[in-house]
């Protein structure tokens, strides 16, 4: 279990019951430095309760957790300037200060915060740096949390849905932000519904169901994506033909040698990332991490 | 759109010394907060009215309505409640615009914001206070100068009362300030808030000596009131704008100046530790 390779974030035996319940069940994760993970698993499987743990939000009742070398139990000063958050609920307050203002202040915090017009930019807020908070859209609101979390320059970037009431443009928008900020070598740990935005976004995606990890991987691989069966379709003169196969290539080659030219509607498709996750989240329990 | 330089390289530790004389003190910040706090309460339009208006309102009222004088003191009535409605509207301006006002800022997730940033939770009381202190004196100005004109409320001019004017301000304020953020954490929303707060802020008002004689009240009513700090704050307030002969009618036939400081530096003592006993930061599930 030992990482090969620099670690930002390495969880082992993590637990936590609410009132009997345990929502993270003696998980193990390793996030490396420099990549974006996506954590993703429907609602009540402990995404939200494992990222705040990662957080220092929430006490774990068991296991070991180290976030950027120290225990996010502790979370010392130093160590708070260093990671970033954006929480899943948004945060309603400071209503009456305007984006300029609110960010200016926060700024004060960090001991190297990157400049507030200028994450204003990157955001996308730069016409309403003036407005008060509470005249803004949720989606701008939502824009001023990221605003906020990335303005410390973090090493670690905590995203809990970040993107939840965003309209397909101001998502998009937010894709690139997230893409040059891991350009620029920030770690970022990201929880999401939307499977795009993972399979857009994530160097790996973690699967979380009932409290445990059951799969990781790059979002190409994971769950066996890339080698499980594929379907190949295609027009065999008037009806339509699909077949599930271990070895698409041959079928191919087999048809190809059937036609003269092109095979009519030919396609290969493998299980959609969407596929893969629905198998993963109704697997049994002992579906086995990894 | 750009994004400005890469993270720090990773460091082995996480504590402050990594970056020495690199940290903004506790009480810087929590000055700049003070006057984050203090410019939202003012672009509050609503609040703002109606936290200056109510003990405005009462001053107006009770002068309008009591003519009389205390027995035969020749202390007239409205004399006497001026310095009970500004003891009151201090503990209005600290104890109950805190108690909402942290309610608030735990529900909406300002705290939680706050605690994911590397600023000292000193910070955020230290805000606090420091707007709680503003808006009071604002509340203390207005109710000084309404009182003067209106109601013939006598401002003293011996420097030895505006002494003890200043002290009873600033231990009532500090330990209202301290006794609403120490209440805000039983309230479970913001909307309960106004709820838990205001009941502790009118009976007090009521048996301190606020809105009746507080010699007139019964005795048991009386021994209630002394172990709170309002009873105090108004008798301190009483000794500055009241005659000195006037304080033979006080319960200990004097103005107790020393036992107020006693009773109020206690209360500040034993708020300060209620606050740091029972802070949460989060919502209660």
């Amino acid at each position: 279990m030992t990482p090969s390779r620099d670690t930002a974030v390495t969880v082992r035996g993590l637990r936590k019951t609410y009132s009997g319940r345990a929502a993270v069940d003696h998980l193990d994760l390793d996030i490396y430095r420099g990549e974006v993970y996506a954590l993703l698993g429907p609602n009540g499987a402990g995404k939200t309760t494992t990222v705040e743990i990662l957080e220092g939000h929430r006490h774990r009742d068991g296991g070991t957790v180290d976030v950027l070398g120290e225990d996010p139990g502790r979370r010392p000063r130093g160590w708070r300037a260093r990671i970033g958050i954006v929480l899943q609920s948004q945060a309603d307050g400071g209503g009456e200060l305007t984006v300029r203002e609110i960010l200016g202040h926060f700024a004060r915090y960090y001991p190297q915060a990157r400049d507030p017009d200028e994450v204003i930019e990157t955001v996308g807020l730069t016409e309403q740096a003036r407005t008060r908070l509470r005249q803004l859209s949720g989606g701008q609101r939502r824009r001023v949390d990221v605003a906020l979390g990335i303005l410390g320059r973090p090493e670690l970037l905590f995203l809990d849905e970040p993107t939840t009431g965003f309209d397909p443009a101001a998502r998009r928008a937010f894709w690139e932000l997230i893409t040059r900020l891991a350009g620029a070598g920030t770690t970022i740990v990201l929880t999401t519904h939307y499977l795009e935005e993972a399979e857009a976004l994530a160097d790996r995606v973690g699967v979380l169901a009932r409290g445990r990890l059951v799969a990781s991987g790059t979002p190409a691989e994971i769950g066996g994506r890339n080698t499980a069966e594929a379907t190949v379709s295609w027009l065999d003169g008037p009806r339509a033909r699909s077949v599930r196969t271990d070895t698409p290539t041959r079928l191919v080659a087999e048809l190809a040698a059937r036609h003269d030219g092109e095979i009519p509607g030919l396609t290969v498709t493998r299980p959609s990332l969407e596929d893969t996750y629905l198998a993963l989240i109704g697997a049994p329990e002992n579906g086995g991490p990894r | 759109m750009t994004v400005s330089a890469s993270p720090r390289p990773a460091a082995s530790g996480g504590d402050a010394a990594r970056l020495p004389g690199a940290w903004p003190s506790a009480v810087r910040l929590g000055l700049l907060r003070g006057g984050l706090e203090i410019r939202s309460f003012f672009r509050q339009r609503e609040s703002v009215v109606f936290t200056f208006a109510l003990p405005v309102i009462l001053l107006a009222l009770f002068g309008e309505i009591f003519h009389g004088t205390v027995g035969h003191t020749g202390v007239q009535f409205r004399q006497y409640f001026a310095a009970g409605i500004i003891a009151s509207g201090i503990m209005s301006t600290s104890f109950v615009n805190l108690g909402i006002g942290v309610t608030v800022d735990r529900d909406d997730g300002t705290l939680l914001r706050l605690y994911g940033t590397p600023a000292p939770a000193a910070a955020y009381f230290i805000g606090k206070a420091i707007s709680a202190l503003v808006v009071s004196l604002a509340e203390v100005i207005i109710l000084l100068i309404l009182g003067a004109t209106l109601l013939g409320l006598h401002l003293p001019t011996a420097p030895g009362h505006w002494v003890t004017f200043a002290w009873v301000f600033l231990l009532g304020v500090s330990t209202c300030a301290l006794l609403g953020v120490a209440i805000s954490s039983l309230a479970r929303t913001q909307r309960s808030a106004s709820a838990v707060v205001t009941l502790p802020y009118l009976v007090l008002s009521f048996i301190s000596g606020v809105y009746f004689v507080f010699s007139s009240l019964p005795a048991g009513l009386q021994h209630i009131a002394a172990l709170f700090p309002l009873k105090w704050m108004c008798q301190g307030l009483r000794s500055v704008f009241l005659p000195g002969s006037f304080a033979y009618t006080e319960a200990g036939h004097s103005w107790q100046l020393d036992r107020i400081a006693l009773v109020l530096a206690a209360w500040l003592a034993a708020s300060l530790l209620l606050c740091v006993r029972t802070f949460r930061w989060q919502r209660r599930a």
